[in-house]
């Protein structure tokens, strides 16, 4: 396909995506299709750590948490506080990535699966930490009336229009920027070091300093989600950043394929929609959901859009 | 003094247990370098398969049939036929989700693996509901009390039965022939498949031996904590991974070990009245000990092959 075409279609896609809200009237399938949104975003964050970079995290909602936490503690009347959602939205893009990097600088010299196992310990740490932290973030109960954002006077409020704009937004800035990303020299680096790490660094490539920069710049990007959820829901608590939501952002990488960039997004669309396209199996969805998650996997090992063989993560 | 000694045994029961759960993360991990996420699934499924058995035996011995049955030989039906349904739970599991991806990316066992942990916890859910179900008291609520400690009989059991699986899975790995098969296979398995052994089937006996550990541990944590419900496998699955981890994974002393001191460190944690702080207090010791040691405990770190 030759390029402008590729634009015009990436065009139309994009318009197309602008106008659902006018297209969908219905609130509860536009709630679905924003929270798509979300995880579409913080499926290419993990992307970057896990299917670039070749680090297996599985404590990724930790960086969620840390991005929604800085919104609503700096924008809720628990201290007070109340900054502009506009600049919080990169703050907590920066906390979350000053995070990624504090963490990421001891544990990165472990192999593996030791990192996967620092970063579910780093995860839990910080859920429980949350919990029982009662003054500063309200405990379990969490962080209330969270304010919602308003752009040229019109505020957000509970409407769900104004949030899928916003994070579908976020959403289309991040894979233009993986695909820019994906061949750039960082980019090839991070595979090199992904295939063969000693390969790697006999090439000269500073193999720390860039698995540093994959975890910081994928738990920045998540904290930036973050800051979206806690904006839409309005209320944030630690029982939504558990191991099992950093096992489902996991689930959708690798469904769709480690490493590229269609195949988070995909994987992310499935694993959100699908369980609403099983409502009508009422109580038999998540047992459902776990056989579908199995056949599907059997059925494509690399991932629905995944290259065959190369990936060893 | 009195109290410490208390949280030891506490802990250290509470231990053994994670190390019997740890032990099937630690082999499955040893032989075939992944993490089996659906494992505490299995401990859960081993605590419902003892408390239907429980059920079914109360149920023919008010009908008079087995009334005689004395409880400590209950306790012991309950236990072999949750270690059984484990077995065979572990055994489809290898099946189903692991065998057919064994030249697949490493990943994707890992996410057949969480499919069938929610399959498997929603199918508990759907067949018994969503409550905390009491576990049957199959034995005596007796206790002896050493130097100002109380130790109940299920404590003592537990130490009991466990030291006993853990004793016999490493006779059977050190001085049995499918036992030497498993740890060649965990050396290198295509050298091992070249000397004649039957990889697929030694695989599939390592998840069947992890399961039935679990299956007993399920149980027997069932009769210590009172209640047991679908959810439970999620975080002490968490956990005995930690200590398969803090032991050094792969390793089979180490898990043992790595339950052990897991069990300890967050009773003392817990009876220093920091209970909701005890799960931070486990994970942060992991996390010490890994920067410290990256290998685990008892792990050797393996030069990397170029």
């Amino acid at each position: 396909m030759n390029l402008p075409r590729r634009g015009t279609l990436a065009a139309a896609a994009v318009l197309l995506l602008a106008a659902i809200p006018w297209l969908v009237p219905n609130e509860a399938i536009l709630d679905v299709l924003t929270v798509a949104g979300l995880y579409v975003t913080l499926a290419l964050s993990l992307n970057i750590i896990v299917g670039y970079a070749g680090l297996l995290n599985l404590g990724h909602a930790a960086f969620y948490a840390v991005g929604a936490y800085t919104y609503a503690l700096l924008a809720s009347p628990q201290h007070g506080i109340h900054l502009s959602p506009w600049l919080l939205f990169p703050l907590s893009g920066l906390t979350a990535g000053v995070a990624g990097f504090c963490l990421g600088l001891p544990v990165l010299r472990l192999g593996g699966d030791y990192l996967a196992i620092v970063t579910l310990g780093f995860g839990e740490i910080l859920r429980i930490t949350l919990n029982n932290l009662g003054k500063l973030t309200n405990g379990p109960n969490g962080v209330a009336n969270v304010d919602h954002p308003s752009l040229f006077g019109r505020d957000f409020s509970v409407d769900v229009a104004p949030y899928f704009w916003l994070v579908w937004t976020l959403a289309v800035i991040v894979i233009i920027a993986m695909r820019r990303l994906e061949d750039s020299r960082i980019g090839r680096a991070w595979k090199a070091i992904r295939e063969d790490e000693l390969a790697a660094a006999a090439q000269g490539i500073p193999v720390t300093l860039l698995k540093l920069q994959a975890f910081a710049l994928g738990a920045g990007i998540a904290g930036v989600c973050g800051a979206c959820y806690a904006a839409k829901q309005g209320h944030v608590a630690p029982e939504s950043f558990t191991f099992m939501e950093s096992v489902t952002m996991l689930a959708m990488v690798v469904l769709g394929g480690l490493g590229t960039v269609a195949g988070p997004v995909l994987g992310a669309v499935t694993l959100s929609v699908l369980p609403y396209l099983l409502l009508g199996f009422e109580t038999w969805r998540m047992l459902v959901f776990g056989a579908a998650l199995v056949a599907m996997m059997l059925w494509r090992p690399q991932g629905l859009l995944g290259r065959r063989g190369g990936l060893a993560a | 003094m009195d109290f410490a000694l208390q949280q030891l045994i506490n802990g250290l029961t509470q231990g053994m247990v994670y190390a019997l759960i740890a032990l099937g993360y630690t082999m499955v991990y040893g032989i075939i370098e992944l993490i089996n996420f659906a494992h505490g699934e299995v401990f859960m499924v081993g605590a419902f398969a003892g408390l239907l058995a429980a059920g079914v035996m109360a149920a023919s011995g008010a009908a008079g049939a087995a009334a005689g049955l004395p409880g400590i030989l209950r306790f012991g039906a309950a236990l072999l036929a949750a270690m059984a349904a484990c077995g065979v739970l572990g055994l489809a599991l290898e099946r189903v989700a692991y065998r057919p991806l064994r030249r697949a990316p490493r990943l994707a066992p890992l996410i057949t693996a969480i499919g069938a942990s929610y399959f498997l916890q929603n199918a508990v859910m759907l067949a018994l509901g969503s409550e905390q179900h009491p576990y049957p008291p199959l034995v005596a609520d007796t206790a002896y009390v050493i130097g100002g400690a109380r130790i109940s009989l299920i404590q003592v059991l537990i130490v009991v039965i466990a030291s006993g699986l853990m004793a016999g899975l490493t006779f059977f790995i050190g001085c049995t022939r499918p036992g030497r098969a498993m740890r060649a296979c965990a050396q290198d398995r295509e050298a091992a498949w070249l000397m004649g052994v039957n990889v697929d089937r030694i695989i599939a006996m390592t998840f069947v031996a992890g399961s039935v550990l679990a299956g007993a541990g399920g149980v027997l944590y069932g009769l210590r904590y009172g209640t047991v419900d679908f959810f439970m496998g999620y975080i002490v699955g968490i956990k005995a991974f930690t200590a398969a981890v803090l032991g050094g994974i792969g390793n089979v002393p180490g898990a043992m070990l790595g339950g052990l001191l897991l069990g300890v460190i967050e009773a003392l944690g817990a009876g220093w009245g920091a209970s909701e702080w005890k799960d931070v207090i486990a994970f942060g010791v992991l996390v010490a000990v890994l920067l410290v040691r990256p290998a685990g405990l008892l792990g050797r770190r393996e030069a990397e092959k170029v």
